[in-house]
């Protein structure tokens, strides 16, 4: 493992060095990422689950509540409001991998310009959530928005769906769901660019319809695709924050809160810190469930 | 190729297909035309309920004026630049140098690390947010622009070292051992033979950092407070209590806002788009 050409010239803590630096050269160069990673990434989020045993104003004392705070959080009705949006949140962003794909699909022509119209579809993603927040809110705004005077036109009604307390969550996810879709649709174009032309020339001599040479050439060679797309939805439902801030605010009445905003919402509006991190407690089982979820997947898939 | 190449098909098809693109792009960007119309109106059009229709009057470079004029978009901006550039770059420096330890040197704990870095860069960030914001407190650097700055950098790090230590890992050793032979240290391998091959790397990290902390809302909302360092997600956010009813200026607001990751976005997107489904490629 030693730098074996050492020139004999060197010598003293010269020739220390140039005899270990193979050892040496990677923790060097670990240190400072595995410091940053350390102090403001994977160190905080045990501070996260220690504070969630305390009740705390964020100045004062620390006092220990042991499990109090979490007892009170499954007594909470918003708390329940919230994961219960989260957990819709993930279902309807499943639905992104499934559009993507058609999406993708329909792009995948070499036609002349193709390429701009590819990266004219992406741009939901690269724009900011706070945009896409600020201009679904106004499209679907009931009073001077976008939307209602299109419905009129062909004839529907005015709608509010901001206003209601039931439909709200919806019309935020489906803010959501336009950029992940476009995200989802340029990881299936990668894929489909992948996949090998000689399965689907074959499977079409054999005179398969189109619809069955996606099912059973194109999908199962998009597996790996399909895995990626649904574990960036998952963990993008489970980050969601900044729509609900921008568009609702988690009204009316506590019905588009999510865990990230309600957790927010104790910390600032209501001094809550222990509350609050006992929140992100049970977010980070949640996205613990999903990880354990995945890599239960990827192993099994692997030994099959 | 799948679906079957529509540039074989009849004529009648391929012109039915182009039809349908234009159409679809135009449903799929209507929101988006929506405001980019909007922020040429006057505000007598948004108050007759004109949303739609031709504007009445051009006032582009009125409403644009306006927002720089009303407002301290250009501090703002100048924020946001000043906060995404250094955290992109000090990002990319630390992926660059783990991601090249965690690729070529086999050491007891390696598979471990990487596997940290990927798990950290799972979690909802959002529950980091009571804990790094004390943290940015006590050190004295809350409601600066440094607090942005080095929670980005350390936060971006472990998406990029992912990406980068797959990149290097694909070099061969051969190359590397080749240079060892010449007598070069390890440190000059990693800045003369390691850097130079793994440009399009760095070039595909540094684009998507770049838009995702451009981006940022939660953490300018957490960690700064004041105007004067507020990037330009948060200070869009705080306008429109300001501005109220008058969307022909957020309209221009959010195109400004919008502008810079777009162009990073078209000039980059091979390497964004690289960046982004590393992973999906089949081979």
């Amino acid at each position: 493992m030693t730098g074996a050409v050492a020139p004999a010239s060197r010598r003293g803590i010269s020739a220390w060095w140039w005899r270990h630096q193979r050892t040496l050269t990677p923790l060097i160069l670990l240190a400072p990422a595995c410091l940053m990673f350390a102090t403001f990434v994977i160190w905080p989020i045990g501070q996260s689950l220690w504070l969630s045993l305390y009740d705390w104003d964020g100045v004062g004392e620390k006092t220990w509540v042991g499990f109090g705070n979490f007892s009170e959080l499954f007594a909470d009705p918003v708390f329940f409001t919230a994961l219960a949006n989260n957990l819709c949140w993930l279902l309807i962003y499943l639905a992104a991998p499934m559009l993507g794909l058609l999406l993708a699909l329909f792009l995948n022509q070499n036609v002349r310009g193709i390429r701009v119209v590819r990266a004219l579809f992406l741009m939901p993603f690269v724009i900011s959530q706070v945009v896409v927040g600020l201009i679904f809110a106004w499209f679907l705004n009931a009073d001077f928005g976008l939307l209602n005077p299109l419905l009129a036109k062909v004839g529907v009604g005015p709608v509010a769906p901001l206003e209601s307390e039931r439909g709200a969550i919806f019309a935020v996810i489906a803010a959501g769901l336009w950029p992940q879709t476009a995200y989802c649709m340029v990881l299936y174009l990668t894929g489909l660019t992948g996949i090998r032309g000689e399965l689907i020339d074959s499977a079409r001599l054999d005179g398969a319809r189109e619809h069955k040479v996606l099912w059973h050439v194109v999908l199962p060679q998009l597996r790996p695709v399909t895995f990626i797309a649904a574990m960036v939805c998952v963990v993008s439902a489970l980050r969601s924050f900044d729509l609900v801030m921008i568009m609702t605010a988690g009204g009316p009445y506590n019905s588009t809160s999510v865990l990230a905003y309600y957790m927010y919402e104790q910390t600032f509006l209501s001094l809550r810190y222990g509350y609050a991190a006992a929140i992100a407690a049970v977010l980070f089982a949640l996205m613990g469930c999903c990880v354990a979820f995945f890599l239960w997947r990827m192993l099994a898939r692997e030994r099959a | 190729m799948f679906p079957a190449p529509v540039t074989r098909a009849p004529r009648a098809t391929r012109i039915a297909y182009r039809a349908a693109l234009c159409a679809t792009l135009a449903i799929w960007l209507l929101p988006l035309f929506g405001v980019a119309l909007t922020s040429m109106r006057s505000i007598d059009d948004l108050n007759r309920g004109n949303l739609w229709g031709w504007p009445s009057e051009f006032r582009l470079t009125e409403n644009y004026a306006a927002v720089f004029a009303d407002s301290r978009m250009a501090q703002f901006i100048l924020n946001s630049v000043l906060i995404t550039v250094p955290a992109v770059l000090g990002a990319v420096t630390l992926a660059c140098m783990a991601g090249f330890a965690l690729a070529k040197y086999r050491f007891r704990g390696n598979l471990a690390l990487f596997v940290v870095f990927i798990a950290g860069n799972l979690v909802p960030f959002q529950i980091l947010m009571i804990p790094v914001r004390n943290l940015a407190i006590s050190m004295g650097i809350y409601d600066t622009r440094w607090a942005l700055i080095l929670f980005h950098a350390a936060f971006q790090t472990g998406f990029c070292t992912l990406f980068m230590r797959n990149f290097i890992k694909q070099l061969p050793d051969d190359m590397l051992d080749a240079a060892r032979n010449d007598g070069l240290s390890e440190f000059q391998i990693f800045g003369h033979v390691v850097l130079p091959l793994v440009r399009p790397a760095i070039a595909a990290i540094a684009a998507l950092t770049f838009t995702f902390v451009w981006n940022d809302y939660f953490w300018s909302l957490v960690l700064v407070q004041s105007d004067d360092v507020r990037p330009l997600t948060a200070g869009l956010q705080s306008l429109r209590g300001m501005w109220l009813a008058s969307w022909q200026l957020i309209s221009a607001g959010s195109i400004v806002a919008a502008i810079p990751p777009v162009l990073i976005f078209f000039f980059m997107q091979q390497h964004f788009i690289a960046g982004l489904t590393a992973g999906a490629q089949n081979d």
